[in-house]
């Protein structure tokens, strides 16, 4: 938050700024209103839909992203607070254009999804689960998963898909 | 919802922090975020100005060790200190307790000064600190001061610091030698608020008996609650089933406890009583462990 709506350096307060952020790795940068929450900004602004608004107070983890590879939900952070970070969404997990990323293919196979409100809030959060190690348990999973809630599945496909992609996913 | 408009100020020194809080009215500080993002999403807290201590560099800088004491500057995620080896060989009570705080993705932003400043009586944190005889450290204009833990909660959701003061660190002593510790609650589902917990931290004499024992509540006062009479009792007794149940009794029948949607004030007591056991019996044996 180098600069305030004039462009001069300012710790505020004000109601509008521009943010620079690195977004499935492109550089962004926008004028938002301040108390825009990051989940709108993602999604109103920018157009990343993947991102899902659920609860809107941090409890389902529908809109759960990485900040700087750390998980979070975008609907308990405010656009300024993106500034200068690295976001990673839904987006930015396929490694190319129509080419599904490991966790998605397991998603996929184990149909770890029906409606699939919850599912780039699941895939995000264990996404930060497998890239901290190999040979996680059910247990890990389970609890890994335990803030991010699904009305349709029953979890066992999404605990099975989670498992399955530990092995398929070369890190 | 969305929040109510609010206006974002962004300090980057305690310093600047400070002339914030004092400069505006109705300015509220921004930690980490997850209590306070829920106020003003649901629109319950609606404050002129966020003061987001964010940028802050100082207050993040992680648990250091200060000779007698570990101290977490206040912006510390409570994901730091969990996976911190510094805090869980010399906080043994925080590290044990921060699992059960909400979720990890809650507690990659959640910091250890928000939930101390926030002072939610259903929280780990602020009744962890008063277990262990933690000392928060707080600044304002009138420079810095340091109050301990029993001193600090003061109600719900209110605390002993002064408007324009803030908590930037909190200090807990390191366990001496035969000290043991326990975080035992009970919630209805993985993360949620536990509706009664309990911190139980003993240290045994030489010869095995009690010579101290502090036990901190939550879910049952409007603040984290402690009865010295309770703890005085198990002083010189042997650690057992029949001394601890008799703690628990004491405990159970002093605590006040409301009724809410959450649980009946019957079911807290009873949870109380029952938690206590197992928080005194695990502290125990984690102290005959330490002896050893």
């Amino acid at each position: 938050m180098t600069n305030g709506p004039d462009g001069t350096a300012m710790t505020g307060p004000y109601e509008k700024t521009t943010i620079r952020a690195d977004v499935n790795g492109r550089a962004a940068e926008q004028a938002v209103d301040v108390r825009m929450t990051a989940a709108d900004f993602l999604r109103d602004v920018l157009g990343l839909r993947g991102t899902r608004v659920g609860c809107e107070h941090g409890v389902c983890g529908a809109c759960t992203i990485l900040v700087d590879g750390v998980s979070t939900r975008s609907c308990l952070m405010y656009a300024p607070q993106l500034d200068g970070r690295s976001i990673t969404t839904v987006e930015g997990l396929e490694p190319s254009a129509g080419e599904l990323h490991p966790l998605q293919d397991a998603f996929m196979r184990h149909h770890a999804l029906q409606c699939g409100f919850c599912t780039a809030g699941m895939l995000l959060t264990a996404h930060e689960l497998l890239s901290e190690g190999r040979g996680v348990s059910e247990a890990d999973i389970r609890d890994a998963i335990s803030g991010n809630i699904c009305r349709c599945t029953g979890y066992q496909g999404i605990v099975d898909a989670i498992s399955e992609a530990d092995g398929t996913w070369e890190r | 919802m969305k929040p109510a408009r609010f206006r974002y100020a962004a300090p980057t020194s305690v310093p600047e922090a400070i002339e914030a809080l004092a400069a505006y009215e109705d300015g509220k500080l921004l930690a980490g975020g997850q209590s306070l993002g829920p106020l003003l999403n649901l629109r319950l807290a609606r404050p002129d100005v966020i003061i987001d201590l964010g940028r802050v560099g100082e207050l993040a800088t992680g648990p250091r060790d200060d000779g007698d004491r570990i101290t977490i500057p206040a912006m510390t995620s409570q994901r730091t200190v969990e996976v911190s080896d510094l805090a869980r060989r010399h906080a043994p009570l925080l590290t044990g307790a921060l699992p059960y705080v909400a979720h990890r993705t809650i507690r990659n932003r959640g910091t250890v000064g928000g939930s101390i400043a926030h002072a939610d009586p259903a929280a780990e944190i602020p009744t962890v600190t008063v277990a262990t005889g933690a000392t928060i450290r707080a600044q304002g204009p009138a420079g810095t001061r340091r109050i301990p833990a029993d001193a600090f909660f003061l109600g719900l959701f209110t605390t002993a610091l002064e408007p324009a003061e803030m908590v930037v660190a909190i200090e807990f002593p390191k366990p001496g030698p035969r000290q043991g510790a326990r975080w035992v609650e009970y919630a209805p589902r993985r993360g949620d608020f536990a509706i009664v917990g309990v911190a139980a931290q003993v240290t045994l004499a030489p010869a095995g008996e009690i010579a101290d024992a502090r036990i901190a509540c939550s879910g049952v006062a409007d603040r984290p609650w402690r009865d010295e009479t309770a703890e005085s009792r198990l002083r010189g007794e042997r650690p057992g089933t029949a001394v601890f149940e008799a703690a628990a009794d004491h405990l159970a029948a002093h605590c006040r406890p409301g009724d809410d949607a959450v649980a009946s004030a019957d079911y807290r007591t009873s949870l109380l009583r029952h938690l206590t056991v197992r928080a005194l019996t695990g502290a125990c044996e984690c102290a005959q462990a330490e002896g050893q």
